[in-house]
């Protein structure tokens, strides 16, 4: 690597992960103020940890994220297949841009379309709303990221398994679905976290009881800086690496074995 | 070739069902929107005039759509301040997509150029601030660009400045934000590109005599095209509609749609008005999804 | 070659007038081809000749827009691939990645009503049958390109077969390994009598393996026979060189009939033996008359053609010498080691003989 290249990464770098860095290290600040060094201290874990409506909301989010994300793995492996497998079918245009949409669309408009259409057809809000919320636009991460490995798989290996006897069912379960376990992993896993990440979408359609921890934390937020939001920032940041560089850890490691073939 | 001579039936449901899902999640809320754009508000709930009369059928529809009318666009016409947001919101967009183009295209050929070894890693450590909360990120910068903050204190100690920096609530705070927010956006698409990019083509440019910068020019650039318009489209288009980065970052004086959407629906409970500029933002966006999706289709058809 | 005559015997499967078209590409044009059972028969052609989608659409993975195709009288076609009693070798082999070798050979067990131990027992005769005995539990990436296509091998045996298709079976091996398993894979035809269809586009393993070749060309089959034949007696000027170096040379038929006939070329009068194309062609027809090189003899008594020595090549096994006619052809003349006649200079002039049997006379 030139020198160039390797100044270039390390300011982007820097410039990534530096206000992550702030929060990390402010998280132990025995001071309330950002700007004073107090000395460490854990006692903001500990303010966060009896803070009852945070763990509630945290809970709240949890569960969205799960129900969402079990959802769109579901239905975006569904529309990757039907995009890798099923050739020019009629509607394939509206199919895809169905799909990708939701990736892109503000989530100003998304949210507050939904919140119409809930109140249109008179449907209460709370869990089960944002679950379809989230699982609508997590739909079409899923679809990326199984379709990537759909498209890299060899066919032959599906038609090894039916030229031996298994029905198409039996190809499905037995080499298809084993196949994609991986991308379907990630793609649940990324669905997982925009669920946990969303704040607007949530916001328009959430109800009563129903508050997930980005608007927990954006109610205080809007308040300014807040200690125990940095350590509760710390162990979001901290869980997410460990899932994140664990399986390009594993997938690492993956290669590694595969680059013999 | 495809193999077409395994045709199980239920098959048609595979693609069926999200496609029902997302019709009915996704299109439908539009098309509703779309219509409540054109009622009137009210003090009720819910907060406009017509509702959708369901029990009255087709005949409640119709009465829905005879009650329609354009005052809502009418209002946003007149407001200067909507005109103000709109433009505001193209140019903060267009701004951060041209600076994250210029920041995030060395990012990526540093990253395809680096060792084999550890390109995996460097994409994670690019993907890390990208999985973790939005929100909190977002949140982080106010702590270093209040006047208060780290930045300023930083500043302050190495006597660069005498008083502290207004940054924080100014556009300079919000471009800060977006161009922080967007960048794995913008290195990843391209950083895929170029990874891919056959190493002996730069080199066989070099080889003929190009210098470094007519390689990049005349190479490596042009085959990275396709990651660049990628990563540009999959920034400018939800940031023409960002909310968090202008509200925590902006300050009450930022003019972006999104937050007036946000403000009209939440604090004004102005529903058709935020249902109008809904709208307003998805025309704005309409042009650049096309492109995209034309882009996508002809990759596609490459591929095939 | 004592291959049962697809004539004599009943065939085991019977292709009759199969048709394949993607879009406006007649991928498989009006083929018809009798498998006898035991027999080992390649299918050769260049890539896009469309042997790969005969192949396929006997597997089951495409269907054919018009023809039949029946094993033992059975119609295959309404059949979906799962039903089907052929089985397939892959080109990429497809190995199940997720499985071990053990579980890859008794996936195609499952579901034949065989009982566990009965499948462990099947499982093992495969893996001595293709010499993989202690390695059942490696996953297919922990195994060398070689054993990886043995495994293929096997497990497309696993349900024994009445006939076995295998698309470009040793394409993917280095050419010490492909002539190895060449042998290998003869040897385990013969021991289970099943009916093997190999699809090549290698000339060399097409000969090497085959009792019949089939050569395609276009969609279409262009001629069929033992390698010999083909090699011989090629029906046309593609075949001819498919299987080997030729050199043709061009000219028009001079009246006569009969075992020889005469062509007239820029070098005068040359005998070869017709094909039957041209065997009763009229006289002024354009041919060419086809020459392997190992077939033109140097400095012969019987000079027919003198030309000029522009290239000598020392091959190992034999020497090929390029030399230049008076009218600027170029012809390949090829000579064993043991009598090769040694030291001629380039640029010296040589005369060339041959035997009037061996020049075939070919449509131009």
């Amino acid at each position: 690597m030139t020198a160039f290249n390797r100044i270039t990464l390390t300011l982007g770098l820097g410039f990534l992960y530096a206000p992550i860095l702030v929060l990390v290290v402010y998280s132990f600040n025995d001071s309330r103020l950002v700007t004073v060094w107090g000395g460490f201290s854990t006692r903001w874990y500990g303010v966060l940890l009896s803070d009852g409506p945070l763990l509630a909301s945290a809970l709240v989010s949890l569960k969205v994220a799960a129900l969402s994300a079990t959802i769109a793995a579901m239905l975006g492996t569904l529309a990757a297949l039907a995009l890798d497998r099923h050739g020019r079918f009629a509607g394939r245009g509206a199919f895809t841009g169905l799909l990708y949409a939701p990736m892109v669309m503000p989530e100003v408009i998304t949210g507050l379309s939904l919140l119409l259409l809930f109140v249109g057809i008179d449907m209460e809000r709370g869990i089960p709303t944002i679950v379809i919320a989230h699982a609508t636009f997590g739909t079409g991460f899923v679809a990326v990221i199984v379709g990537a490995r759909l498209k890299g798989l060899d066919r032959s290996i599906e038609e090894a398994a039916a030229d031996l006897g298994a029905s198409p069912l039996r190809v499905f379960f037995t080499v298809t679905l084993p196949l994609l376990a991986p991308s379907l992993a990630a793609g649940f896993l990324l669905a997982f976290t925009l669920s946990l990440d969303d704040l607007v979408i949530a916001s328009f359609v959430s109800g009563p009881g129903a508050t997930t921890l980005p608007m927990r934390l954006y109610s205080q937020v809007r308040l300014g800086v807040n200690p125990e939001i940095n350590a509760a920032s710390t162990l979001l940041i901290a869980s997410v690496s460990v899932v994140v560089l664990g399986a390009s850890w594993l997938s690492v490691r993956k290669n590694g074995t595969t680059a013999a073939q | 070739m495809s193999g077409n001579a395994v045709r199980p039936s239920g098959r048609w449901l595979v693609r069926a069902v999200p496609f029902v899902w997302l019709s009915l999640f996704f299109l439908v809320p539009f098309v509703i929107t779309v219509k409540i754009s054109f009622s009137t508000p009210a003090t009720a709930q819910p907060p406009y005039l017509p509702v959708i009369d369901w029990s009255n059928g087709l005949e409640g529809w119709r009465e829905f759509f005879y009650a329609l009318d354009l005052t809502n666009y009418q209002m946003l016409a007149a407001d200067s301040l909507y005109w103000e947001a709109t433009v505001s919101s193209l140019a903060y967009a267009a701004t951060a997509t041209v600076i994250l183009i210029l920041i995030g295209t060395p990012m990526a050929l540093a990253m395809a150029r680096a060792s084999e070894r550890v390109q995996p890693l460097l994409v994670a450590l690019v993907v890390v601030p990208f999985w973790t909360s939005f929100l909190i990120r977002i949140y982080a910068w106010i702590a270093i660009l209040k006047p208060e903050g780290l930045l300023n204190a930083g500043l302050l100690k190495f006597g660069l400045i005498a008083q502290p920096l207004e940054i924080l609530n100014t556009p300079l705070a919000v471009m800060i934000g977006l161009t922080y927010a967007y960048l794995p956006f913008m290195v990843l698409p391209l950083y895929a590109v170029m990874s891919r990019l056959d190493s002996s083509l730069p080199e066989a440019a070099a080889d003929l005599g190009a210098s470094r910068t007519r390689v990049f020019r005349t190479v490596t650039l042009p085959l990275a095209m396709p990651g660049l318009v990628a990563g540009a489209l999959l920034c400018f288009i939800p940031m023409v509609g960002e909310f968090i980065i202008p509200d925590l970052l902006g300050g009450s004086e930022t003019l972006m749609l999104g937050r007036m959407l946000w403000i009209e629906f939440f604090s004004n409970r102005d529903w058709p008005i935020a249902s109008a500029v809904a709208v307003l933002l998805l025309i704005l966006i309409v042009g650049p999804v096309v492109i995209f999706r034309g882009a996508e289709e002809k990759r596609e058809e490459a591929l095939r | 070659m004592q291959a049962p005559s697809p004539l004599t015997a009943a065939p085991l499967l019977r292709i009759d007038g199969v048709t394949k078209t993607f879009g406006a590409h007649r991928a498989v044009d009006a083929v018809s081809l009798d498998l006898a059972a035991g027999e080992f028969l390649c299918l050769l052609g260049p890539s896009g000749c469309g042997k790969s989608t005969l192949l396929r659409m006997l597997a089951g993975f495409e269907t054919p827009d018009a023809g039949a195709i029946t094993l033992h009288g059975q119609d295959l076609i309404g059949l979906p691939p799962h039903q089907r009693p052929v089985n397939m070798m892959f080109q990429s082999y497809a190995l199940f990645p997720h499985m071990s070798v053990a579980k890859n050979l008794a996936y195609g067990l499952q579901g034949l009503g065989l009982d566990r131990s009965r499948i462990t027992e099947r499982v093992q005769s495969l893996l001595r049958l293709v010499k993989l005995e202690g390695f059942e539990d490696r996953r297919p990436d922990k195994l060398s390109g070689g054993q990886r296509q043995r495994v293929a091998l096997a497990r497309a045996l696993a349900r024994e077969p009445r006939l076995l298709l295998l698309d470009e079976p040793l394409g993917a091996l280095d050419r010490t390994l492909r002539e190895e398993t060449q042998g290998e894979l003869r040897a385990i035809q013969r021991r289970l009598g099943t009916s093997f269809m190999v699809v090549t586009h290698d000339p060399e393993e097409a000969m090497a393996l085959a009792d019949r070749i089939v050569v395609m060309d276009r969609g279409r089959i262009v001629q069929a026979g033992p390698a010999r034949e083909l090699y011989e007696r090629p029906a046309s000027r593609f075949v001819a060189g498919l299987l080997g170096d030729v050199n043709l040379i061009a000219g028009t038929l001079e009246p006569g009939e009969g075992e020889s006939r005469s062509v007239c070329t820029a070098f005068g009068p040359l005998r070869a033996v017709p094909s039957p194309a041209v065997a009763s062609a009229a006289s002024e027809t354009s041919v060419v008359v086809a020459l392997r090189p190992e077939r033109l003899r140097l400095g012969d008594g019987d000079t027919i053609l003198t030309g000029t020595l522009v290239d000598v090549a020392f091959l190992g096994d034999r020497v090929r010498r390029q030399i230049r006619l008076a009218d600027g052809t170029v012809l390949r003349a090829s000579t064993a080691l043991p009598g090769d006649p040694g030291d001629l200079g380039i640029g010296q002039p040589v005369s060339l003989g041959f035997a009037p049997e061996a020049g075939w006379i070919l449509p131009a």
